[in-house]
C-alpha cells in the first residue's frame, strides 16, 4: 500500500460502541454520552402510561445507564392496543415488569428495574428518590402526591418532568433546580463568529498590514490580491475610512453601506472582495453580551462566591472581572473559512487562537485567585478544561431559573394560581393562536381528577376518575370540566388585576371550552401517535438536561395534535 | 382493488383470535375518541363505525424502513391500520441500532423492510405488513394506485422527488381514488419537518424544493492547491487522490479499509499544510455525508406524520394539507422546542404540478458549460446530470454518451450564440421524470 510511511492511527478507528452510537456522538460528543450512561431515570407511570414508556424507548436506545418503572397496574387488553412494549403474553401481569422487559431488549447495555408498589406507599418511604438522577411522572397523579414528589425532588435537586397526554393533546412541565446553567449551548455556527474587527489587537493589525501592503499602490500580482483574506481587507479599508471620518468606524446602516462600496471599489469581481462585502453588515458590530449573558454575570451566585460554589459560578465571576476590565468577553478564537492561501489562513487562525488562549489564561488566573480567596479546597479546583470551554462559548452561555410546578386541585374549590406569571399569562389569553387555553384545560383536568374517584379497584386501591372515561360521561363531563376551566380563566384575569371585555372574553372561554371537550372526548385514553410524539419531545429534553448541552424548555411545553403545533409557556 | 390481492391476510385478521369483543377492548382508547364528536371536526363528521372502519380498511404505503420508517410502522399498527406495505432497499448496519428500534445486533446485514415488517406483525397481531426490498422506481403506477395514503420517511431528496412526481402524474380528475395524499417526514439532528401534499391540489415536494438548498461545494482548485480546513484535505483524498491512485477500485464508503486509506491520505496532507482537526470520524462524516440522527427527533417527526395520516383516514380532526390550510410543520428542538406550522403556497411555475415556465436571468456572455454546471446548486432544480434543449435544438445532453459527445462542443459557446432573449428552454435529468421549463432573460 502507498501509505506505509504513515503508522496506522489505531486510536482513531472507532470502537464497536462508537460505531453504534456514531450518529448521536456527532451531536453530544463523548462527554454527553458519559453523562447519559451515568444516569438513572425513574418513571412514575400512571393512566394508560404510553408516553412515559415511549420516552424511555428514546433514552434506552442512545444508552442511558439505568431506568426504573414504578407502576402498580396490571396489563389490560386496552394496553395492548396502544403500548408497543407489551405483547399478548403480558396480559394480566404487572405492567412495570412487562414494559421493562421489552424495553431492555432495545439495548443490552442498559439496565432496567420494575417496581409494582403503589405510588402512595413508595413516596412515603424515607428518601425514595435517592438512587435516581431524573424523574418522569405521568398524569393522572393526585395533587397531594404530586406535591410530595415535588418536595422530595427539590430536596435532592433532581430534575423532574410531569407529563400529560390525552387524545390529540399533550403537555409536559420541567421542574429544574433554581439555577441550571449551560455552557455548551451549541449555538448556530453563523451566530458565533466574533472577529473583533472594530477592536483589533496589535498582532492582527500587523498581519493585516502585511497582507495588504501594496494593495492600493497596485504593487500586487493579481494572484496575491485575489488571496488576501477578507478579514484583512476589511481591516485595511477601515483604516482608510477612518482617515476621512475623524478616526471613527462606520456605525449607522448608511455608513456601513458606504463602507461596503469603498471595499467594493478595491475590486469588482474577486471572490475575497465579495466575501468582504458580504461580511460588512454582520461583522462591524461592537460585540455586546446578550441580556442572558449579562444576567449570568450579574447573578447573585456570581457575586457571592463561597468555597463550595459550583465551578460555573467561579468561572462566571472571573469572566465578569475580565469583562469589567476589557469591556468585552474573552475571544472565542474560531475563524470561518475564507478565500486565502493555505499558509496565510493558518497564520490568521493562529493569531486568533493565540489571543483566545491569552484571554483564557487571564480568566484562569482569576479563577485560581478566587479559589484561594474563598478558601476552596484544592480537591475541588475548577478544571482548566471547563474554563476553556466557558471562554469559548462565553457569548452563548445560558441560565435556566427552574420554577416550581403549578399544581392544580391542591385545595378544593381553589382554582390554580399563576403567581408572578399571572400578568404575562393573562396577556396570553388574548394572544391569537396561544395555547394557554390548552394549559388551562389540563389544569381543569387535574382539578377534576382531584375531586372524582373511580369505582374500579386496582392493585393500588382507589384510582382517580378521569373525565369522560365512562360510556355516558361525555356531555356531562365536558360541561363539568369546562366549568372548572372557566373558573380558572376568571381567577387568572383577577389575579393579573386586569379584565377582558366581550367579544374577546367570550372567545377566550369558547376556545378553552373546545380544548376541554377534546380532552374529555379522549376519556383519559392516549392516542399512540401523540404519546410517541410527546415521548420524543420529553426524551429530547431529558437528554439536554442530563448532558447539560443545548437549551432545555423553560418550563411548560404544550402540543396541539389537531393544529399540529406547539408552544412553550413559562408558568 | 388491493384487498383482493391479499385474501389470506384479510381472512386471518377477521377470523383470527381477536373476535369483535376483545378487538373493541383492545382498541378502547382510539375507538372511544372516534366514537365521539370533536370540537374541531366538520359538521358532517359521523363518529363511530365509519371512522373506525376507515382506519382498518385504508391501505397505507410506507417508503423507508429506517429511523423514521421503524417509528412509522409501529405508529400505524398502533393507530389501528391493518394493511401496510413497506419499501426499503437497504440492509441493517450497526450504526442504525441507536434509533432503529425494530432491529437487533443479530439482524445486522438483513433487509430493513423484512425485519421491520416481521417485528411489528409479531408485536401487533392482526396487522398485515408486506415488505418490498428494492427501489421505489422498481414499481409502476398500478402498484401505487392500490394505496389510500403514502408516507415517506426518507433521507434522500431524489427519492422524494421521484415519488412526488409519480403521485402528481397519477392524478386523474375523473377518478377521486387516484389522488393519494403524500405525508413526508425528514430529520437532521434535533431538527425536522413533516408535511402533507395533496397532489395537484396543494404545494408539492417540488414546489418546496428550495426549502432544502444543497450545501455549496468547495471549489476544486481550493482542494487541489490551497486547502485551509480539515474537510478540504478529506475531500482532496476523496475526490482527487483516490482517482489518482486507486482508480480501478470502486470506492465503498462502508469499507473500513477504504475510509482508513482516505483518512490517512487526508491526515498527511493536513500535516503538510499545518492544518489540524482531521479525524477518522470526520473523514467518515464528510465522505458519507453523514447526517446526525437520534431516536427522539425521529419519534417526533414520524408520529407527526402518522397523526396526520390518522386524521386524514378518519376525519376525526382537521389535518395538514387541506387546501387553503397549513400543510407544513417545521420543528426545532436544539434551543427549547419550537414549531412553525404554515401553508406553503403552490407554485404556478413548479415543473411538476404547475404549468408555467420560470424566468431565468442569464448573462449572455456566460458559456453554456457554466449554465449546465449551475443546475446542481440551484435550490429550485438540484439536477446533477442536466439535459438542455430548446423547442428547435438540443443544447447539451449529459447522457447518453453518444449524445454527450455530439453536444459537448456547445459547452464552450456563449449563451448568446445558443439562446435568444425570451426563448424557452427545457431542462431534465434522467434521475427524475421532471422537465423544468425556463425562459431565458438576458441581463
Amino acid at each position: 500500500m502507498a501509505t506505509e510511511d504513515i503508522p496506522p492511527p489505531l486510536h482513531d478507528i472507532p470502537t464497536a460502541k462508537e460505531k453504534k452510537y456514531d450518529r448521536q456522538l456527532r451531536l453530544w460528543g463523548a462527554s454527553g454520552q458519559i453523562a447519559l450512561e451515568e444516569t438513572h431515570v425513574l418513571l412514575i407511570n400512571n393512566g394508560p402510561g404510553v408516553t412515559g414508556v415511549e420516552t424511555l424507548k428514546n433514552l434506552v436506545l442512545p444508552g442511558i445507564g439505568q431506568f426504573t418503572i414504578l407502576d402498580p397496574t396490571l396489563v389490560s387488553e386496552a394496553d395492548l392496543g396502544v403500548n408497543f412494549f407489551l405483547d399478548d403474553a403480558s396480559l394480566g401481569k404487572f405492567r412495570a415488569a412487562e414494559t421493562v422487559k421489552l424495553l431492555m431488549e432495545l439495548n443490552p447495555t442498559v439496565q432496567g428495574h420494575a417496581i409494582s408498589e403503589p405510588l402512595e406507599t413508595f413516596i412515603a418511604q424515607e428518601k425514595p428518590f435517592a438512587r435516581y438522577n431524573l424523574i418522569l411522572a405521568a398524569a393522572p397523579i393526585e395533587p397531594a402526591i404530586l406535591a410530595t414528589i415535588q418536595r422530595r425532588a427539590q430536596e435532592l435537586q433532581i430534575p423532574t418532568f410531569t407529563i400529560h397526554s390525552t387524545g390529540f393533546f399533550s403537555a409536559f412541565s420541567a421542574l429544574l433546580p433554581p439555577a441550571f446553567p449551560i455552557v455548551d449551548t451549541h449555538p448556530d455556527s453563523t451566530a458565533t463568529t466574533d472577529l473583533r474587527l472594530l477592536l483589533p489587537w496589535p498582532e492582527l493589525v500587523q498581519f493585516a498590514n502585511e497582507m495588504t501592503a501594496g494593495l492600493e499602490e497596485g504593487k500586487m500580482t493579481a494572484q496575491e490580491k485575489a488571496h488576501i483574506p477578507w478579514v484583512c481587507l476589511i481591516l485595511r479599508y477601515l483604516e482608510k475610512w477612518k482617515e476621512t471620518h475623524a478616526g471613527k468606524v462606520p456605525e449607522t446602516y448608511k455608513e456601513k453601506t458606504e463602507f461596503r462600496s469603498l471595499v467594493r471599489s478595491g475590486d469588482p469581481h474577486e471572490e475575497n472582495f465579495d466575501e468582504a462585502c458580504a461580511a460588512v453588515l454582520k461583522s462591524l458590530n461592537p460585540p455586546t453580551p446578550s441580556s442572558s449573558v449579562r444576567e449570568i454575570l450579574s447573578a447573585p451566585e456570581t457575586s457571592s462566591l463561597d468555597a463550595t460554589s459550583p465551578a460555573f459560578w467561579f468561572i462566571a465571576h472571573a469572566i465578569h472581572l475580565f469583562y469589567t476590565q476589557h469591556k468585552q468577553l474573552p475571544l472565542p478564537g474560531a475563524v470561518p473559512d475564507m478565500k486565502a492561501q493555505s499558509a496565510d489562513y493558518i497564520k490568521l487562525q493562529n493569531i486568533y487562537k493565540t489571543k483566545a488562549r491569552q484571554d483564557c489564561a487571564e480568566v484562569l488566573e482569576s479563577v485560581r485567585k478566587l479559589e484561594k480567596s474563598t478558601g476552596r479546597s484544592p480537591k475541588m479546583a475548577v478544571d482548566e478544561k471547563d474554563v476553556e470551554n466557558f471562554c469559548k462559548g462565553a457569548a452563548h452561555i445560558h441560565l435556566v431559573r427552574g420554577r416550581p410546578l403549578q399544581i392544580a386541585g391542591l385545595e378544593e374549590g381553589q382554582p390554580a394560581k399563576f403567581g408572578d406569571r399571572a400578568t404575562t399569562m393573562a396577556m396570553e389569553l388574548t394572544t391569537p393562536d396561544s395555547l394557554i387555553g390548552l394549559h388551562i384545560a389540563f389544569l381543569a383536568w387535574d382539578e377534576y381528577i382531584a375531586t372524582h374517584r373511580s369505582s374500579a379497584k386496582s392493585a393500588g386501591g382507589e384510582l382517580p376518575k378521569v373525565p369522560g372515561s365512562g360510556p355516558g360521561d361525555f356531555e356531562a363531563d365536558t360541561e363539568k370540566m369546562t366549568g372548572i376551566a372557566h373558573k380558572i380563566v376568571d381567577s387568572l384575569i383577577k389575579e393579573a388585576g386586569t379584565f377582558i371585555e366581550d367579544p374577546e372574553y367570550s372567545e377566550v372561554k369558547e376556545n378553552v371550552g373546545k380544548f376541554c371537550m377534546e380532552l374529555v372526548r379522549a376519556g383519559g385514553g392516549e392516542l399512540h401517535n401523540i404519546a410517541s410524539l410527546t415521548g420524543g419531545l420529553v426524551a429530547q429534553e431529558v437528554i439536554k438536561v442530563i448532558t447539560r448541552q443545548y437549551i432545555p424548555v423553560d418550563n411548560t411545553c404544550l402540543f396541539d395534535g389537531v393544529a399540529s403545533r406547539s408552544q412553550v409557556l413559562r408558568v | 382493488m388491493a384487498a383482493a390481492q391479499q385474501p389470506e391476510a384479510a381472512v386471518r385478521t377477521t377470523n383470527g383470535p381477536s373476535d369483535t369483543d376483545t378487538a373493541s377492548k383492545r382498541w378502547k382508547y382510539a375507538h372511544t375518541l372516534l366514537s365521539r364528536p370533536g370540537a374541531y371536526t366538520d359538521e358532517d363528521f359521523e363518529p363511530g363505525a365509519i371512522p373506525i372502519g376507515n382506519i382498518a380498511q385504508s391501505h397505507v404505503l410506507v417508503i423507508g424502513a429506517g429511523g423514521l420508517g421503524c417509528e412509522i410502522l409501529k405508529n400505524l399498527a398502533l393507530s389501528g391500520f391493518k394493511k401496510i406495505d413497506v419499501i426499503d432497499m437497504d440492509t441493517i448496519d450497526v450504526s442504525n441500532l441507536n434509533r432503529q428500534f425494530l432491529f437487533r445486533e443479530k439482524d445486522v446485514g438483513r433487509p430493513k423492510a423484512e425485519v421491520a415488517a416481521e417485528f411489528v406483525m409479531k408485536r401487533v397481531p392482526g396487522c398485515m405488513i408486506t415488505p418490498f426490498v428494492g427501489k421505489i422506481q422498481d414499481k409502476d403506477e398500478e402498484y401505487y394506485m392500490q394505496f389510500q395514503i403514502v408516507i415517506c420517511g426518507l433521507d434522500s431528496i431524489e427519492a422524494r422527488r421521484w415519488i412526488n412526481a409519480t403521485l402528481v402524474g397519477m392524478v386523474d380528475m375523473d377518478n377521486p381514488d387516484s389522488l393519494k395524499p403524500l405525508v413526508d417526514g425528514g430529520t437532521e439532528g434535533f431538527k425536522g419537518q413533516s408535511r402533507v401534499v395533496f397532489p395537484t391540489m396543494t404545494s408539492c415536494i417540488e414546489c418546496q424544493l428550495d426549502m432544502h438548498a444543497p450545501r455549496a461545494a468547495v471549489p476544486l482548485c481550493t482542494l487541489a492547491t490551497i486547502p485551509r480546513q480539515p474537510q478540504h484535505c478529506i475531500e482532496w483524498a476523496h475526490i482527487i487522490k483516490w482517482e489518482e491512485e486507486r482508480k480501478d477500485t470502486a470506492l465503498d464508503t462502508d469499507d473500513p479499509e477504504h475510509i482508513t486509506w482516505l483518512y490517512q491520505k487526508a491526515l498527511s496532507r493536513a500535516k503538510d499544510f499545518n492544518i489540524s482537526g482531521v479525524t477518522y470520524s470526520m473523514t467518515q462524516g464528510v465522505v458519507k455525508n453523514i447526517i446526525p440522527a437520534i431516536a427522539s427527533t425521529n419519534a417526533v417527526i414520524a408520529a407527526s406524520c402518522c397523526n396526520e395520516a390518522f386524521k386524514i383516514a378518519t376525519s376525526s380532526a382537521p389535518f395538514l394539507g387541506n387546501p387553503g390550510q397549513n400543510n407544513y410543520m417545521l420543528y426545532t428542538g436544539d434551543s427549547g422546542i419550537y414549531t412553525y406550522t404554515f401553508e406553503h403556497q403552490k407554485k404556478d411555475d413548479c415543473p411538476v404540478c404547475g404549468n408555467l415556465p420560470k424566468d431565468m436571468t442569464l448573462n449572455a456572455e456566460q458559456t453554456l458549460g457554466e449554465l449546465v454546471e449551475s443546475f446542481a446548486e440551484r435550490p429550485e432544480s438540484q439536477l446533477k446530470k442536466p439535459n438542455l434543449r430548446t423547442e428547435e435544438k438540443t443544447l447539451y445532453y449529459s447522457t447518453p454518451m453518444g449524445l454527450e459527445e455530439a453536444t459537448r462542443p456547445n459547452l464552450e459557446k456563449k449563451l448568446s450564440e445558443m439562446l435568444a432573449d425570451g426563448e424557452e428552454f427545457a431542462v431534465s435529468d434522467p434521475a427524475f421524470d421532471i422537465t423544468f421549463r425556463y425562459v431565458a432573460r438576458f441581463s
